[in-house]
């Protein structure tokens, strides 16, 4: 049952995004993908959410063939950097929106799909804004709701790419303590995408240093830090 | 006595009010007094002789097949327009720009080549003219044919209003649906679709507007069966090239309160949702 990395690659054009990426996170792991801009860390998260399709290599989760489903049925939460709330529903619409598209068999009845928002609502903490749109709502707020449309679902697996890169220094640190308890409530495997080392240190249990569309190192955050492998992960971690 | 200076953006009285005369005299000039006296010359002989006009069964037929040509060249170039609009902004793909400029073609192109195009392909010595006519299927000079014209005059007007205002929204949103487990049907209609309506209505008017006032490209495959192929644009100059000035003002006129109407609404629309057309044409 865990997520297995596989040699991945994806060029753009000409451009190489990813040069063959490998690692393995356990069952209910939470992994950061940590690197400069560049590094290929959105570009392997967006192709483990389906979002783009690898050239080579392969992805198997819970014995899935992960990178042969379509986005639609892999049941991974993604969380947006710029939110990609919809605009035009209420923060109760947006939460509960993966519920409703469901065919009408897996459907929960809308008292159920009600519940669900509520309890998601709570774990959020952001009860009593249902009613609001995303306009309404501060950046930190809004992360929320994206965090808890994602969890709606009830994910296989959460990606989250630079979720509070547009926030405050306080309001990250706020949201990444609260990611780390949902994370440890709802037991989800978890990929982190951020540029930030302090926030990936802090939130994660396996760190994976990229750079070039290589992971340069791949482990738990205290080791990384104690015994850098290369010298670019030394001189990232000194920056 | 304090000196008052003027703001860097400001500019002298006298220059403010001489551009402004300048473009008010413009106005009346060139759109008021044309349109004023189009309703005049209608109304001149009262409203009763308006209406016998209007009721003069030719000019009814010509209401009738300009209404019957818009009916079918809106609704058609809305999804064309929703459909081009859609894989130029959500997909890559190489030969996107030579697509762009396609569509925008109708409107570079001047009608008379756009009609003169049917004429080489659907006219008695073009390329399909011999098989339509062995089949007795009428395009040329009959209805179908002006519903082509119609159709290509005016393919631009939804997509080049959507496209930049889909591509301003970016695939985020539809990213997100995807990912929530929604098809693509239920991802358009219930997250791209609510974020492009007013877009879309705006691009439709227009279209509208321009498809019952075509003129040249229909003129050109219409042949002027009066009372058969007519529209109404092509109505007002026969009965203007037979002298018959108050049936060609009467008609004039209710050309131009269509145009009025289609203003009023657009006016209506930009007024009530200023904030998300703003973001159609910030491009």
């Amino acid at each position: 049952m865990s997520l297995t990395v596989d040699s991945v690659a994806k060029k753009f054009g000409r451009f190489p995004a990813l040069n063959g990426a490998s690692f393995v996170a356990p069952q209910g792991g939470f992994v950061s993908l940590l690197g400069p801009s560049g590094s290929g860390k959105t570009t392997l998260l967006r192709i483990l959410g389906g979002l783009e399709f690898a050239d080579s290599g392969s992805v198997r989760f819970a014995d899935l063939n992960w990178l042969d489903m379509p986005a639609r049925t892999r049941n991974a939460g993604f969380v947006f950097q710029q939110y990609a709330l919809f605009k035009h529903m209420t923060v109760a619409d947006n939460i509960a929106f993966g519920l409703k598209v469901r065919p009408r068999n897996r459907r929960p009845s809308s008292a159920d799909i009600h519940k669900r928002v509520t309890e998601l609502l709570d774990l959020v903490q952001l009860s009593g804004l249902e009613a609001r749109y995303p306009s309404q709502l501060s950046g930190g707020q809004r992360q929320r709701v994206a965090l808890a449309r994602a969890l709606a679902i009830e994910p296989r697996m959460l990606l989250l790419d630079e979720p509070f890169g547009a926030l405050d220094a306080k309001v990250r640190k706020e949201l990444r303590t609260d990611l780390r308890r949902i994370h440890d409530h709802a037991g989800v495997t978890t990929v982190f995408v951020t540029h930030d080392q302090e926030e990936a240190f802090a939130v994660a249990d396996l760190v994976a240093v990229m750079k070039d569309g290589r992971i340069e190192q791949y482990g738990a955050p205290a080791d990384v830090r104690r015994n850098p492998k290369t010298a670019f992960v030394s001189e990232f971690l000194s920056a | 006595m304090k000196k008052r200076f003027l703001k860097p953006t400001e500019d002298p009285l006298w220059l403010r009010l001489f551009l402004g005369a300048v473009a008010i005299a413009f106005i009346a000039i060139l759109l008021l007094l044309p349109l004023a006296l189009v309703f005049k010359e209608a109304f001149a002989n009262g409203i009763g002789a308006f209406w016998t006009a209007i009721k003069e069964p030719d000019t009814l037929a010509s209401v009738r097949l300009s209404l019957i040509a818009a009916g079918i060249a809106v609704p058609l170039n809305m999804v064309f327009g929703i459909a081009a609009a859609w894989c130029i902004t959500k997909y890559d793909f190489p030969g996107k720009t030579f697509l762009v400029t396609l569509i925008d073609l109708p409107f570079s192109v001047s009608p008379v080549v756009a009609g003169l195009i049917y004429v080489l392909v659907f006219g008695a010595q073009g390329w399909f003219g011999r098989s339509l006519a062995d089949n007795n299927i009428h395009i040329l000079f009959a209805v179908p044919g002006i519903v082509l014209a119609t159709i290509f005059v005016t393919f631009p007007f939804v997509a080049r209003e959507l496209i930049p205002l889909m591509a301003d929204q970016g695939r985020d949103e539809e990213e997100a649906a995807a990912t929530l487990g929604a098809t693509g049907f239920q991802t358009f209609l219930r997250v791209t679709l609510p974020n492009i309506k007013w877009g879309l209505l705006y691009g439709v008017l227009l279209c509208n507007a321009r498809a019952l006032g075509e003129f040249g490209a229909v003129s050109v495959v219409s042949g002027h069966i009066r009372g058969v192929t007519n529209t109404m644009p092509l109505h007002v100059q026969l009965l203007y090239d037979n002298y018959d000035y108050p049936g060609a003002f009467t008609v004039a006129a209710l050309l131009a309160m269509l145009a009025l109407l289609t203003l009023a609404l657009k006016s209506l629309l930009e007024w009530r949702y200023a904030d998300e057309l703003a973001a159609a044409h910030r491009h």
